[in-house]
């Protein structure tokens, strides 16, 4: 009797569960791993816009750059037969990848950019110069591993199967976990504490933010601009190159969709309000969760939630998913127009 | 006059490149050379206007060029009338239901003063609206496209000659510049740069998955044109004789009748190409040397003087009563407007339109590596620089090989790095591209031909 009655529960109820299991693997799952790689890139956007003060628009190719060489050394790595085991061996490869990558934008700050700063020239040249050092990126990216798409993922690939999860419950829908997934979200939100850590708690990320909100009276009261703008470049390069590695094991390396992911990340940093890299942070899964909340199809959805007699025809999906990416810049725009400084308040333009 | 000598000898020098590929590689890669640089002018004097006459950073040349485009497919196609009959109604409803949503919307912004509740009734029209367009476009696009899609699944256009789509590019990039300029021009310069690079990528997303417009991925193939056909060409008497009198001397020395023959219809063949290049060469120099007499006198007018103070100094412009808004506004306008005929200029030369081919590196970031090594604010330096680069940007690859080849020459032929090398040679272009621009902006921050004030 106990049984049964338990077992009707379970029933009754299963299908508001299997409507949200539903939504956590298409949406919500997925958008928190792509948010966090867009949050790492929007970080370091933001963070350049406030203490180099210009629109970076090499970042999606220093990303790119930062993965090429975690794939190198990925493919390295291999060669000597060394792995982590049930980890991609890539996580191994990112440390020595973040050191090639903070050479590279430094010499890159020291070649080019220090120039224009000692000249204090106005913000949009920097930016133009910004886009010579864009072009010559991706040469060099495409001249070393070329412009095709690349799997360096290694280890094992799902943390939670669907079948074993509908095995495990007894539910109609699946949920995936992919340990590219998991990693993603323990490695950002590691990256992303010790940053905020440092930027709140530590003097010289004290000194970073002080340079951040006024630059004369931070210089009048001592600070290295040297420094700071050192420390900035390492740590974009840093996020540059984890974020880059992380979206890589996620999908795959492909030299031209590090350069449009550009786009959703610059979405993600003004949206956050440029120059405050917490509202980046944030910025980052407002982007992807609208992209994918907006272009997913709620059909299967409503139909597990609806009786049988107003079930659904259509897809019910708001826009097709050709339009992800048009969905973030739209964002963009509507908050462009109504809060320019930002949803979280950055530097006031 | 010592200045002059400066501009002179710069296009005498790339003339001279460009026959350089002439008698080196051939003149049909040499006039296609010629005629892309001719479009990538066009490009590079609308960037131009708004970046050297105002300061306005506009970094959605891809977008207008792909409108551009557009109206060159939607003017020059036929109409297909069972697309028109299955689905037409509903989509001209469609339209005035997106003119009554603007003007309603329109409306309440007049009408009512900024609060909640405006934007309320705002969210609202434009909610009801969306849902109504969905509702009566839904089925009506799902027919259009079911109208033999292998050749068309779409509305099609007026069937006018391509010639027309000219002006009617402008006018659409233009009204989508009045629309975005109404929108981002109040942001500053970076925030304007990076709202227009968004903007233009949700254009190119629109003309690429509405295939009931523009076929989308599906391409538009086969294109009218303004010029003769080589098929028709090479079997026209007056151009066998023409290209028989252009090559006498080639032809005399040859005694076997049969061996001429063969020899005058390897000539006719390539000939036509040649003729039809040069065609296309002479409209696009009309177009460029038009554009550059209206821009030079605009820059040299009272209007001109007005931009270059708004550029220099906007709020002093301001206090003396010139509405910088507006002007900025109509600049932008214009400006986009010159990129529209450039894209339509593009397609009517390609005879296609690929909507999957529209990439920011290509058709906004090179177009300003352009105006920024010609030299920004100097209209023949704009040009100068689409010259310049585009030709680079072509020859890269011959150059770059020869590089290599210089530089490895110690190594073997079969040795891995040089293969590898060697396999990546069109990418230097990008390389040779961004390191042309730093220099440039490093040691000639105003472009090879910087801009030059008359005083009068």
């Amino acid at each position: 009797m106990i049984l049964k009655l338990e077992g009707h529960f379970w029933v009754g109820n299963m299908d508001i569960i299997n409507a949200i299991v539903l939504l956590l693997n298409y949406i919500f799952v997925p958008a928190l791993s792509y948010g966090s790689q867009l949050a790492l890139g929007a970080i370091f956007v933001s963070l350049i816009y406030g203490i180099l003060r210009f629109a970076y628009f090499t970042a999606g190719d220093l990303m790119s750059f930062g993965t090429m060489f975690t794939i190198l050394f990925t493919w390295y790595f291999q060669s000597l037969g060394i792995s982590l085991g049930i980890f991609p061996t890539a996580l191994l490869a990112i440390p020595f990848a973040i050191i090639i990558t903070t050479f590279y934008v430094l010499l890159k700050d020291k070649l080019v950019f220090s120039y224009y700063r000692t000249k204090k020239s106005p913000p949009v040249q920097l930016a133009m110069v910004s886009i010579g050092t864009m072009f010559v990126t991706q040469a060099i990216v495409r001249i070393i591993i070329g412009p095709f798409d690349r799997r360096f993922f290694d280890g094992e690939k799902f943390i939670l199967k669907a079948n074993e999860f509908k095995e495990m419950t007894g539910l109609n829908e699946g949920l995936t976990i992919k340990s590219t997934q998991v990693t993603t979200l323990l490695v950002t939100i590691i990256v992303v504490s010790i940053l905020f850590w440092f930027l709140n708690k530590t003097k010289t990320g004290k000194s970073m933010r002080a340079y951040s909100d006024n630059e004369d009276l931070a210089l009048l009261s001592g600070i290295d601009p040297k420094k700071v703008v050192m420390i900035t470049w390492v740590i974009a390069a840093i996020l540059a190159t984890v974020g880059g590695a992380l979206y890589g094991l996620d999908k795959s390396f492909k030299p031209f969709t590090y350069f449009n992911n550009m786009l959703p990340i610059f979405a993600a940093a003004i949206v956050g309000g440029i120059g405050n890299p917490f509202g980046a942070f944030l910025g980052g899964y407002v982007i992807a969760f609208s992209e994918i909340l907006v272009t997913y199809a709620y059909r299967k959805f409503f139909i597990y939630l609806l009786p049988e007699s107003i079930e659904p025809d259509g897809l019910l999906q708001l826009l097709s998913t050709d339009y992800k990416f048009a969905v973030s810049f739209s964002i963009l725009v509507v908050v462009l127009l109504f809060r320019p400084s930002g949803i979280f308040k950055g530097k006031v333009l | 006059m010592r200045e002059n000598l400066n501009v002179i000898a710069a296009y005498v020098i790339m003339l001279g490149l460009i026959i350089l590929v002439g008698f080196l590689q051939s003149w049909s890669i040499a006039l296609s050379i010629l005629c892309f640089c001719l479009i990538s002018a066009v490009m590079t004097m609308g960037a131009n206007i708004q970046w050297g006459y105002a300061g306005l950073i506009n970094f959605g040349i891809m977008g207008y060029t792909a409108l551009g485009g557009l109206a060159a497919v939607l003017v020059s196609v036929p109409p297909v009338r069972e697309a028109w009959q299955v689905g037409g109604l509903n989509m001209i409803l469609c339209a005035f239901l997106i003119a009554l949503m603007v003007f309603s919307i329109r409306f309440i912004i007049k009408k009512y003063n900024k609060s909640n509740k405006r934007n309320y009734g705002i969210a609202l029209v434009i909610i009801t609206g969306l849902v109504l367009l969905r509702l009566i476009s839904g089925p009506a696009i799902e027919s259009i496209e079911a109208v033999s899609p292998a050749t068309t699944g779409f509305l099609g256009g007026m069937g006018l000659p391509i010639l027309f789509s000219w002006i009617v590019g402008a006018f659409f990039a233009g009204a989508l510049a009045y629309v975005i300029g109404k929108i981002a021009l109040g942001l500053r310069a970076d925030y304007l740069a990076i709202a227009t690079l968004l903007i233009s990528e949700i254009v190119i997303a629109v003309i690429k998955h509405e295939d009931w417009l523009s076929r989308g991925v599906k391409n538009v193939i086969g294109l009218k044109r303004p010029v003769p056909y080589e098929i028709d060409l090479q079997t026209k008497e007056w151009f066998i004789n023409l290209v028989a009198k252009f090559n006498q001397g080639t032809l005399n020395l040859i005694t076997d009748a049969l061996a001429k023959e063969q020899m005058l219809k390897q000539l006719v063949i390539e000939g036509s190409t040649v003729f039809v290049k040069l065609c296309f060469a002479g409209l696009f120099s009309i177009v460029v040397v038009i554009l550059l007499i209206i821009t030079q006198k605009a820059l040299y007018s009272p209007w001109g003087r007005m931009m270059r103070a708004i550029r220099d100094n906007e709020e002093a412009a301001n206090a003396m009563g010139k509405n910088v808004v507006k002007q900025h506004l109509l600049i932008f306008v214009l400006g986009s407007a010159i990129v529209g005929i450039a894209g339509a200029m593009m397609v009517t030369y390609d005879g296609l339109f690929t909507p999957g081919s529209y990439r920011p590196m290509r058709y906004t970031f090179l177009i300003w590596v352009m105006v920024i090594v010609g030299g920004s604010g100097n209209n023949f330096g704009a040009i100068l620089g689409g010259f310049a680069v585009w030709f680079l940007w072509i020859e890269a690859a011959p150059i770059a090989l020869f590089l290599i080849n210089f530089f490895t020459s110690g190594f073997e032929e079969t040795n891995a790095f040089r293969v590898h090398l060697i396999n990546s040679i069109p990418y230097f272009r990008y390389l040779m591209m961004g390191i042309g621009l730093l220099l440039i902006m490093r040691y000639r921050p105003k472009g090879i031909l910087p801009e030059k004030i008359k005083h009068i």
